[in-house]
């Protein structure tokens, strides 16, 4: 079951609105018309500085959150994910979100739960499939990620934060997803382990034709990763920048002068909208 | 701290404590009745051994079913209130009532309403250890982080795999919290549950055992009581760890919660 893709944009997010009411009963305004484009396989980071609405962004394309106004349209769906369709047990929503996965910040892995059991679980909330076919998604993705067979029996608090994160991955892949949502997955590790992990992402993106949206506030990732870098400031869409490049993404192009110039552009433009978006307020 | 020093500290506190009240009785010439002295609770430890003993068993029955009822019905109660807002916000001030209600004041009219048996000593243990359990698994059932429960979602769960793949197994370590409170009040429970029942039933437990020693002024075999109610708590607990340790393990062991300093 694939999504019939028409012409224009994948995933398109229009005029999103959302507010918070804190306790003290004001409300604060998270994402203002928040507009935003994704293509058909490409990977789109969201970046900004702590608390400009970017998870926001993600929890509303994912259906977890329910905007005050705006839209979510995906192409190929003859309903959009809009306000009133949210969370509902409709056609379009429900195989929007058979074709999506979220990987969480915390690799989110249930504790009592062994790795394997762990990558199986949508498998087996999802009910579609065969044991055997469930167990050979789950071992197919976990050496996809790099697991030794002898972790697989580990719960998650013997593992380190870096293979954690690489569970989640295999766990969010199983179900073939066509649209990857990632919330800052890599916040947490060190450059190296970090660095390793974004090249397991495009390897995976690349080779599965995923769509990927990406949340990170570090700009080397950023620029490494992407496609398209989308720039937030104060819950709005500040700037968007392409990013090609001509050579592979690898060790290499990290020190190179091209990576240099677009990781200086990038923050050059970070720092600008968001300085600019203060003084605004 | 070594482990030697772990060990031998608690035991050098006993035998000064000993010392102390041994020397208190010759020094202040207490009597008998009042307080024997600890060579005499010591005497009545052996000579008593096989009644002590099977009061204790007797005790321990009680407690222990009235904890393992507190467990079960404690955990469905739980599990109700996890489901429905309204029913948690229409029942848990009376939930509070159990804790609440001073159970010296209603165990008489449980005697007149069960009779002066085992039950009635079972119902008074598990209505005083309940309380922990409901409240501690609510908690655990309802507490269920974020970043889990949207993963559920996102799978379109339905309401009985939320509760049966996440809920639960999260509130198991809760389960077990509560359980270790209500060890002890189990055991007051039924001595209590007892101490009513008293000798008008066919019933030898220690709180029995307690109240008709008073009457015969035998201090210290009333002393050597009380130091096996202390001890059934203590095997109580052992049993909880234990079920910590097998059937729960699974649940509790390496997610963040450990029941107590050793491991």
């Amino acid at each position: 079951m694939n999504l019939e893709l028409g012409p224009g944009p994948f995933l398109k997010c229009r005029e999103i609105s959302v507010s918070f009411r804190s306790k003290n009963g004001q409300s604060q305004q998270v994402l203002r018309s928040f507009d935003l484009d994704i293509q058909k396989a490409s990977i789109t980071t969201l970046l900004g500085p702590s608390g400009c609405g970017k998870s926001t962004v993600l929890r509303v394309i994912a259906g977890l959150l329910v905007p005050d106004s705006g839209d979510v349209l995906v192409n190929g769906l003859e309903s959009t994910i809009s306000n009133s369709s949210y969370g509902a047990k409709t056609d379009g929503a429900n195989t929007y979100r058979a074709k999506m996965s979220f990987v969480f910040q915390e690799s989110a892995l249930l504790p009592w739960r062994s790795v394997l059991e762990n990558v199986r679980l949508p498998l087996e909330l999802r009910k579609q499939q065969s044991m055997s076919e469930i167990q050979a998604a789950c071992e197919h993705w976990l050496n996809e990620v790099g697991l030794n067979r002898n972790d697989w029996q580990k719960r998650p608090s013997q593992l380190s934060g870096g293979m954690k994160m690489r569970v989640s991955i295999a766990r969010a892949m199983t179900t073939s997803p066509e649209l990857l949502l990632m919330d800052e997955p890599f916040a947490a590790l060190d450059d190296v382990l970090r660095s390793r992990l974004n090249d397991l992402l495009l390897r995976i993106a690349t080779t599965e034709k995923c769509t990927v949206i990406f949340v990170t506030h570090n700009i080397a990732e950023a620029v490494y990763l992407s496609n398209s870098i989308t720039i937030m400031a104060s819950g709005r869409n500040a700037s968007t920048i392409g990013v090609e490049f001509t050579e592979p993404r690898d060790a290499a192009l990290r020190s190179s002068k091209l990576f240099t110039d677009v990781y200086g552009e990038v923050s050059r433009t970070l720092f600008d909208s968001v300085a600019e978006r203060e003084s605004a307020s | 701290m070594s482990k030697v020093i772990r060990f031998v500290s608690p035991a050098i506190v006993f035998f000064v404590v000993l010392l102390a009240w041994d020397f208190a009785v010759r020094w202040f010439e207490i009597h008998k009745v009042v307080l024997p002295p600890p060579r005499d609770v010591l005497q009545s430890f052996i000579d008593e051994r096989w009644v002590l003993l099977k009061g204790a068993w007797i005790t321990l029955q009680a407690a222990a079913a009235g904890l393992f009822a507190s467990g079960l019905i404690g955990f469905s109660v739980a599990l109700i209130f996890s489901l429905s807002g309204w029913i948690r916000n229409s029942f848990y001030p009376y939930v509070i009532f159990l804790q609440t209600v001073p159970i010296v004041a209603i165990a008489p009219l449980l005697i007149l309403w069960f009779g002066n048996e085992f039950r009635t000593v079972v119902l008074v243990a598990s209505i005083i250890s309940i309380f922990p359990v409901i409240s501690n698994v609510t908690s655990g059932l309802l507490s269920v982080h974020e970043n889990f429960r949207d993963l559920f979602k996102l799978q379109s769960a339905s309401t009985l795999q939320m509760l049966f793949k996440l809920r639960i197994p999260a509130a198991i370590p809760q389960l077990i919290l509560g359980l270790r409170i209500s060890c002890g009040l189990a055991v007051i429970g039924a001595i209590i549950g007892e101490f009513f029942v008293g000798d008008r039933g066919a019933y030898e437990g220690l709180g029995t055992i307690i109240t008709a020693r008073q009457a015969n002024l035998r201090t210290s075999s009333m002393i050597a009581a009380v130091i096996t109610c202390t001890l059934l708590g203590l095997v109580l607990l052992l049993i909880v760890h234990a079920l910590n340790k097998t059937v729960f393990r699974r649940w509790t062991h390496g997610v963040g919660f450990e029941t107590d300093g050793n491991g």
